[in-house]
Parts: structure tokens; sequence; C-alpha cells
């Protein structure tokens, strides 16, 4: 059980990679990555909102749609629980910890269109994950979603001083880099945990 | 059969959800001060952003938080400063009147041209032209293609005689049209200056000579009989301290080149 548990973990943030492996949540992953502090926070809300969709998800699909053989409404459910929910965070951290709010800005509505996330529910339920794996595999992929984001954040701080061709000025040097860094976590794959 | 379960399913959840986020938005219901929305409505509502808030809304929570001067909303004037500050409960500072001011005065037939400029009707477009001036001689001079009237949101810049004036009737002093402007000569001047130096050029007055017959060629003669010690010499430009000017309109009479202008 345990050791599933830390296969589950260890492929969600380092061998499938939501970001550098699979390719999803790439327009957050892009858009915000220019400032550390943004970085940070946009990862905060993203593993927030992953866990919590996990869970929800999984009651819904377990207790709902398969007894009604109603399976193939999971995408579009799905899409209305986490607008739902990211809504109700919202309301939530607005009024019981609005230091936290302020800090996460406009990430939090952001996240709602963040395909990342509809993914770790539609790959729970292709995996058939039991609720805790599903809880798990969401949590583990929203930090492998902040551990790309705060990796790419402080390699952009950086670029702003780097000296390369005008021709890869702005975004082409962010795309290039991004390819790098897909062509190194491609070392992680294969990796098995027994 | 599926069908109508599906339709049902999602339905129920749906109202679900929406019964739930309209409870939630009541209990989670944050308030917001009454003296925020007092303030926005106080406000001229232009949102131009010379308060130095991003717009009135910002500027409102800021006031009400008590981290905003009351006096700040410059298309609002004096009747605003003074609503804000009866809602606040303080004071009315008095809101000093601003206008925004173009510091040349080369009118055509004044200037001289360079080339023929047929492209972009825009000043950032033709400041890339003739190193930074357009077909102006003048490398400071104002082009004349309205990028100001464009910025502006109160439709009190206009080109008139192929430069830019502003209409002290309309003008409220938010000064968007100094970020708009390349050559950087529109200035914020205070409603009570009279005399104003309408020219940029630190050029010696020979080559100032050359290309325009109203730009300061630095003879200082407004510095030697300014009875107040308030002119004083940037390079070849005369420059006047509004703080020490005392509005006599000596300078402006005396001008050889009318380049001190007087706006009473």
């Amino acid at each position: 059980m345990l050791a599933s548990l830390v296969s589950i973990s260890l492929g969600a943030i380092l061998v499938n990679n939501f970001v550098f492996s699979q390719f999803l949540g790439i327009c957050p992953f892009m858009g915000v990555s220019n400032k550390m502090s943004t970085a940070t926070g946009m990862s905060v809300a993203v593993i927030f909102v992953m866990t919590l969709a996990s869970a929800i998800c999984w009651v819904i699909n377990t207790y709902l749609l398969i007894p009604l053989n109603l399976a193939f409404m999971q995408t579009v459910a799905f899409i209305l629980v986490i607008a739902v929910l990211v809504q109700f965070v919202e309301m939530f951290l607005k009024k019981s910890i609005p230091a936290l709010y302020s800090a996460m800005g406009i990430f939090l509505p952001l996240i709602t269109t963040n395909c990342a996330v509809l993914g770790v529910v539609l790959l729970n339920t292709q995996n058939n994950y039991n609720f805790l794996e599903s809880v798990v595999y969401g949590f583990t992929g929203g930090v492998g979603f902040a551990l790309a984001l705060v990796l790419f954040a402080s390699i952009r701080e950086r670029l702003e001083f780097a000296d390369y061709p005008k021709a890869f000025e702005g975004f082409a040097i962010c795309l290039v880099s991004a390819a790098l860094f897909a062509l190194a976590f491609m070392g992680f794959s294969g990796m098995k945990i027994m | 059969m599926t069908v109508i379960w599906a339709i049902l399913i999602l339905g129920a959840l749906g109202l679900l959800f929406g019964i739930l986020l309209a409870i939630a938005g009541k209990v989670f219901a944050v308030e917001v001060d009454p003296k925020e929305e007092a303030v926005l409505a106080a406000c001229a509502g232009a949102n131009c952003g010379a308060c130095g808030y991003p717009g009135c809304a910002g500027y409102a929570a800021a006031v009400a938080k008590g981290e905003a001067p009351t006096n700040a909303c410059v298309p609002g004037g004096d009747e605003a400063a003074k609503k804000i500050a009866e809602i606040m409960g303080v004071s009315a500072g008095a809101g000093e009147k601003y206008y925004a001011f173009v510091r040349c005065s080369g009118t055509c037939g004044h200037t001289k041209q360079k080339f023929d400029y047929e492209g972009l009707d825009s000043c950032i477009a033709a400041a890339r032209l003739g190193g930074g001036s357009g077909a102006n001689v003048c490398s400071f001079g104002c082009m004349g293609y309205g990028d100001c009237v464009a910025a502006c949101p109160f439709d009190a810049m206009h080109i008139v005689d192929g430069i830019a004036q502003v209409d002290r009737s309309k003008c409220v002093g938010c000064m968007k049209c100094a970020e708009a402007c390349p050559k950087n000569l529109i200035e914020k001047v205070p409603a009570t200056s009279t005399d104003i130096v309408a020219c940029r050029s630190t050029d010696k007055g020979p080559v100032v000579m050359k290309y325009c017959d109203k730009g300061c060629i630095g003879c200082q003669k407004c510095v030697r009989e300014c009875p107040a010690d308030a002119i004083s010499m940037d390079g070849f430009l005369a420059v006047i301290d509004q703080t020490k000017c005392v509005n006599c309109g000596h300078c402006s009479d005396i001008c050889p080149r009318h380049c001190i202008v007087d706006i009473r």
C-alpha cells in the first residue's frame, strides 16, 4: 500500500511530471513564471485546488457516474466541479484568510481553466485509483507542477541578464529553455519503484 | 433512458452547486467599507490615473484606508476634494489646480523642415526618423502629429497651426498627454503661474536662430531684468523658477524671441 503511494508520488513529481512529460498546464507555466513570487503563489494555489478536486471528483465519479453508467459524462461533470471549487475556495479565502487571498491574487480564478487540474482528475479515473491514491496523485501532481514552475521561474530570472542572440529575445528563449528542461526530465522516464 | 439520467444528474449537480455557491456567497460575504463607496461616488470617475492609483476604485480604497490624500483627484478638483474630505471627516487641504502646457512655440512658418514627411500620422513613428525629431530641424520641438490629442480623455488638446495647444477650459491636468509625447514637451504647470518659457531647445543661440524664429537663444535678457531673480539658465535655455516668480509679466514683454508666453 505504502509502496504504491510512494510510486504514485514519485511518478507524479518526476517521471510523469505534468508540465515536462505530459505537457499539461503549459499556459500558466509560461504565463506566471517570469517572477519567483508569482510562481510560488500560483504553485500553492494549484496544489490546493488539485488535491481538493481529486477528492471531490473521485466521490462523484464512484458514487454517481459509474453506478448510473454515465462515465462518458466525466469531463463535463469534472469541469463543473473544478469551476465551483475554485469559486468556493476564492470566497472562503477572501473571508477567512485575506492575507493568503491577496497573495494568490489573480491566480486563483485562473486555475479554473488550467488543464493540469482537469488532467489529474481524468487520469485518476483512467488509472482506477482508489480514494487515497487519487488524493495523493492530486497533491503530488500539484507538487510536480510547483517544481516545474519554480525551477523555470529561477531560470527566467537569470535569463533577464543572459547574453543570447537578439533573435531569441523574449518568448523564444523561454520556449527553448522549457524544451531543454523537458529533455532533462526525460532522464527520469523508465524509472520504476517496486 | 441514459440521456434522461445524464440530463437529470448534471442538472441536479448544477443546481446543488449553484445553491451551495449562493449560500457561500452570503456566509463569506466581505463587507466593503461604506466610506470606500462614498469616496468612489465623489470622484470624477474618469479613471484617468492622475491620482497615482489604478483607477478611481483603487484611489477610493486607498482613501478609505487613510493611505491616500483626500485632494488627489485631479479632474474632480476642489469640489471632489471637499466632498471626499467631508466623507473622511478631515479638513479639506486645498487641492492645487494644474494644467498641461506644451513647451514649444514653433508654429508653421516659424520653423524649418528637413524633408517632407509622408509616413504614419503619429509622433512616435515620426520620432524614429530624422535623428529623433521627424521632419523638424529643431530636435526639441513639437512635431504636431497629435499623439497627445489622441491620448487626451477630455478633448482639451488640439493641433493648432502645426503644434499642440492646450484648451485650458477643458484641461484637468491628468497629464495623459505628457506620457504620450515622445519629445517630453508637455509639462504640468500650476494654474497660478502666468509666464512660462514655451521652448525646450538647449541648442546654442546661433543654431536656434537658423531653424526657429521663436526658440530661446539664451540671450539672458530675462535673467538680467527679472525683478525677483526667478529666471536662471540651463545651458542656452531660460528656466523660470515658479516658486520665486511674482507674476509681474515683465519677462514675457521683453523677450526678443517671444518664447516666454503670458497665459493670463
